[in-house]
């Protein structure tokens, strides 16, 4: 039996609406799941004095540096929780196909949607399902992606279920946000929690913007041999301009807003102070409705009018392509399965949540009936707005949302409510149980599917919470992806960094005189001239005494 | 790079020597104010806001204190020049560039930003002595990351053009305030600039009006001198628009710079204290118009593009 201390004594795995949660970190009271014990050894060490000094230094660095988030006008330190979470390589190798395979289906899906439409011929989706989409833009049909790529970048969120099962929550192919902050939460930890990393062989996730730099280079007209890739930018009063900002700087492009761009006889070109230099991919993260007021909404300022003529005319390229809501709507997302079938020809590998489409009266009837049990949302919402979880909702407002999906039942789908797992996480001064889904994300080059190692781990704060999105106050974690077996590092040589140090293999018998201070084996730093000559100081000393009736200093 | 930036940082140069040479500007008068009783403090008062550019308060001239004057130029955010102003705005300059200057670059703007505000306002937080040294450590900060951790490339360039620009512009205002009244501090005036020391070493004696004076405006190595600082601004948009062609520069604020700083260069010193007087106003305004001339250069360098409807339904373009 594992001993337990202070911070994990009353931990127990919460329940959720009668079901009990999985918890990421222990299989029941007091056992660790594999992989996790080393963790809870560290955390046992530590008392609770000591994590709130290391949240608030967490916090210091986040203001410092700027990654902050917007809540209600207010810049707060971005909430990363001083728990990682952890994923085991096998299970990890298991999610990432499961999310290649989607993301491969739902390429397929746009190809099909904005081009022959043959799964609609099939009758596989019926057609109207996606015209009646507010996300379908017939601006982006005949738009050829030159590599045939249209989700540059997906975050594909996924929940785990009380029965230990990875199930898909919903697909974001416009403008998923979120990266920057596994970043830099990596980063973080590294900070103000060294010794954890040095119990763990933790996969890297820092490889994202040059993996990201690679795609889009890769998606450049045809004919461009040396594309120029800028990332455009709502500007900086966006909650994720920090992530633009931050990929803008790791990828080393040029960070532009619509008011940089302009278009002209075909091309776009961005106003620098040389004049103007033509673009040839925009990484976007402005809405489809914004990107060009001639196409969209004519009221938009942070656009670029004539950005999709040029895209169609095919001088540059946009990512994410126009109109890839059509395929994480709500309600396409209800097909998927389907569209992995009839694409692919496999099995999915990722579960949905069971979903009701309230366009079928049979199964707006029987959603109706269990009104109470269901959760709720909006087709068009994200975000986390408009949800309506059913268990929690009062009467009024269950009255209200009965109305509106009779009046409007293509707005709204139905889930069954997922007891979504749990993790130990510091609140209030205390270590408990917090709901938690994950955002992995995943990029495509034209060749290759490449999922981030882990994701974004979004913390539902409040006790019994379950909805995680950043904009309704939720927290993340750090998520590591870690190898169980055999490769982690012996703890003694952590514990005694001198003794392992000790036993490197140092080159001997070269001409080079090695420094005996310097464990590394290099020169000591070269010394300046010696201004502390002991003989000398006392000389001054005693010159001291007769300053006051010497020369002037001045004269000398 | 994009125009957009490359204004931002021009301007994180300017906010961030305002924001210092205000701050030594402010430091040295409350000094002397403690210091000597000569002169009625409402009148040296009067005049320092005078030279800062900034309406006189709503108080009677003969009201004015010290502190009222350092609460106007050092915390007042309702006066765009002072201290705090210039920080906020350095610092959502550099939010909007952040990632074309190095992060580090960026945390210090932040933080500075962070630190003045810690407690809501920065008046609370801060004495007035220990505000000025704090402006003045953190201005110190940021250049030595603008000199140690950026490419000596065009966001360099333009950053060193504004803090350059800037310089020469407090300088010569607080010259021309100074040499207009009664024979002025010159210790305090060089003080002012941090030169007091360097003049001293320089020329070994007390400084006197026309030494002083020949020191804050010519001296070739100081670096916050006059002309040390037209130069580095002048060389730094020579390398922004090399010359290639068999005619000098095409480009209308070198030209500027470069004229003022030939005056300089060339000026007979003997005749300095009695060309003082237009000197001086000159300088701001050449600077002034080295500005507006870079601006139009760099930063509106591109065609407006006019969408119209030609006919109903059918789009155009103009370009102008």
């Amino acid at each position: 039996m594992w001993v337990m201390g202070d911070l994990l004594d009353d931990y127990s795995p919460a329940r959720a609406y009668g079901r009990s949660a999985w918890d990421e970190m222990f299989e029941e009271r007091g056992s660790p799941r594999p992989g996790a014990r080393a963790l809870c050894d560290i955390l046992q060490s530590l008392s609770g004095v000591e994590l709130e000094a290391r949240a608030s230094a967490r916090d210091r660095m986040f203001r410092d540096r700027g990654i902050t988030f917007q809540l209600s006008g207010e810049e707060r330190p971005f909430p990363l929780d001083l728990i990682p979470r952890l994923i085991v390589e096998e299970e990890w190798q298991e999610l990432e196909r499961g999310i290649v395979q989607r993301v491969k289906a739902l390429e397929a899906l746009l190809a099909d949607v904005y081009g022959a439409g043959r799964i609609f011929a099939d009758g596989v989706i019926p057609r109207r399902l996606v015209t009646s989409s507010e996300h379908f833009h017939r601006a982006a049909w005949g738009i050829e992606p030159p590599n045939g790529v249209r989700v540059h970048v997906a975050g594909i969120d996924v929940v785990r279920g009380g029965d230990g099962n990875f199930y898909v929550l919903e697909d974001n192919l416009r403008c998923p946000s979120g990266v920057s902050y596994v970043i830099e939460n990596r980063r973080m930890m590294a900070r103000i929690f060294p010794e954890l990393f040095a119990s763990h062989r933790v996969t890297a996730v820092d490889g994202y913007p040059a993996k990201l730099l690679e795609a889009l280079r890769a998606a450049a007209p045809l004919g461009v041999a040396d594309p120029t890739v800028v990332v455009m930018t709502p500007g900086v009063y966006n909650s994720a301009f920090f992530e633009h900002s931050f990929l803008a700087r790791q990828m080393g492009v040029e960070l532009v807003e619509g008011r940089d761009l302009l278009c002209h006889s075909g091309r776009v070109y961005m106003r620098t102070s040389d004049g103007e230099r033509e673009v040839h991919v925009i990484y976007r993260r402005v809405d489809d409705e914004y990107l060009d007021p001639l196409q969209f909404r004519s009221d938009s300022l942070v656009g670029c009018p004539g950005l999709i003529n040029v895209a169609r005319s095919g001088n540059v390229t946009l990512a994410n392509a126009v109109g890839n809501g059509v395929a994480d709507d709500k309600l396409t997302y209800t097909y998927l399965p389907d569209a992995i079938r009839y694409y692919l020809g496999e099995e999915p590998i990722l579960r949905n949540v069971s979903t009701h489409r309230l366009e079928d009266p049979e199964q707006l009837a029987h959603a109706l009936e269990r009104i109470d049990q269901l959760v709720f949302k909006p087709v068009s919402g994200s975000g986390g707005y408009g949800i309506v979880i059913g268990p929690d909702a009062t009467d009024e407002q269950l009255a209200s949302l009965k109305q509106d999906l009779t009046l409007n039942p293509r707005g709204w789908i139905a889930q069954e409510l997922v007891a979504l797992s749990t993790a130990p996480t510091w609140v209030d001064n205390r270590i408990a149980p917090r709901h938690l889904d994950l955002r992995p994300f995943a990029i495509n080059d034209g060749n290759d599917i490449w999922v981030l190692p882990g994701g974004l781990t979004r913390v539902a704060l409040p006790e019994g919470g379950l909805v995680v999105n950043s904009s309704q106050g939720g927290g993340s974690k750090d998520t590591w992806v870690i190898a169980t077996q055999g490769r982690r590092r012996a703890k003694a040589a952590i514990r005694r960094p001198e003794q392992s140090a000790a036993s490197n293999d140092r080159p001997s018998g070269g001409s080079q005189q090695w420094s005996s201070g310097s464990p590394f084996g290099a020169f000591d730093p070269e010394p300046g001239p010696s201004w502390e000559d002991p003989d000398r100081l006392r000389q001054q000393e005693r010159q001291q005494q007769q300053s006051g009736h010497g020369q002037s200093p001045l004269g000398c | 790079m994009l125009s957009r930036i490359a204004e931002s940082l021009f301007w994180i140069g300017r906010y961030v020597e305002r924001a210092e040479d205000t701050a030594r500007i402010l430091d040295v008068h409350v000094h002397h104010l403690l210091e000597t009783q000569v002169e009625s403090e409402a009148e040296l008062c009067a005049r320092l806001l005078a030279v800062m550019g900034v309406k006189a308060l709503d108080v009677d001239p003969d009201q004015l204190t010290s502190q009222r004057v350092v609460d106007r130029l050092a915390f007042d955010l309702s006066n765009p020049s002072s201290i705090v102003s210039s920080l906020v705005a350095a610092r959502a300059n550099g939010r909007g560039v952040s990632e074309a200057i190095s992060s580090e670059l960026w945390e210090a703007l932040n933080i500075t930003y962070n630190t003045i505000f810690t407690e809501g306002s920065p008046s609370m937080t801060f004495s007035a002595y220990s505000f000025f040294r704090f402006v003045r450590e953190r201005a110190a900060v940021i250049s030595g990351l603008i000199d140690s951790t950026m490419s000596r490339d065009d966001a360099w360039r333009f950053m060193v053009v504004g803090r350059s620009l800037e310089r020469v512009d407090m300088l010569a205002r607080l010259l021309a305030a100074a040499t207009s009244g009664p024979e002025p501090d010159w210790v305090v005036l060089l003080r002012s600039f941090s030169a007091h020391e360097a003049f001293l070493r320089t020329y070994r004696r007390e400084p006197e009006g026309a030494l002083a004076a020949q020191f804050l405006l010519l001296d070739r190595l100081f670096p916050r001198s006059a002309f040390f600082s037209l130069r580095a601004a002048e060389d730094c948009l020579a390398e922004l628009d090399p010359i290639s062609g068999r005619l000098g520069p095409s480009d209308e604020g070198r030209r500027v710079l470069g004229r003022l700083r030939t005056t300089l260069e060339f000026i007979q010193v003997s005749e300095l204290m009695r060309e003082l007087g237009g000197l001086l106003p000159d300088l701001q305004r050449q600077c002034a118009a080295a500005s507006m001339a870079i601006a139009s250069r760099y930063f509106r360098k591109t065609n407006v593009v006019e969408w119209t409807m030609e006919r109903e339904g059918v789009e155009g373009v103009t370009t102008r």
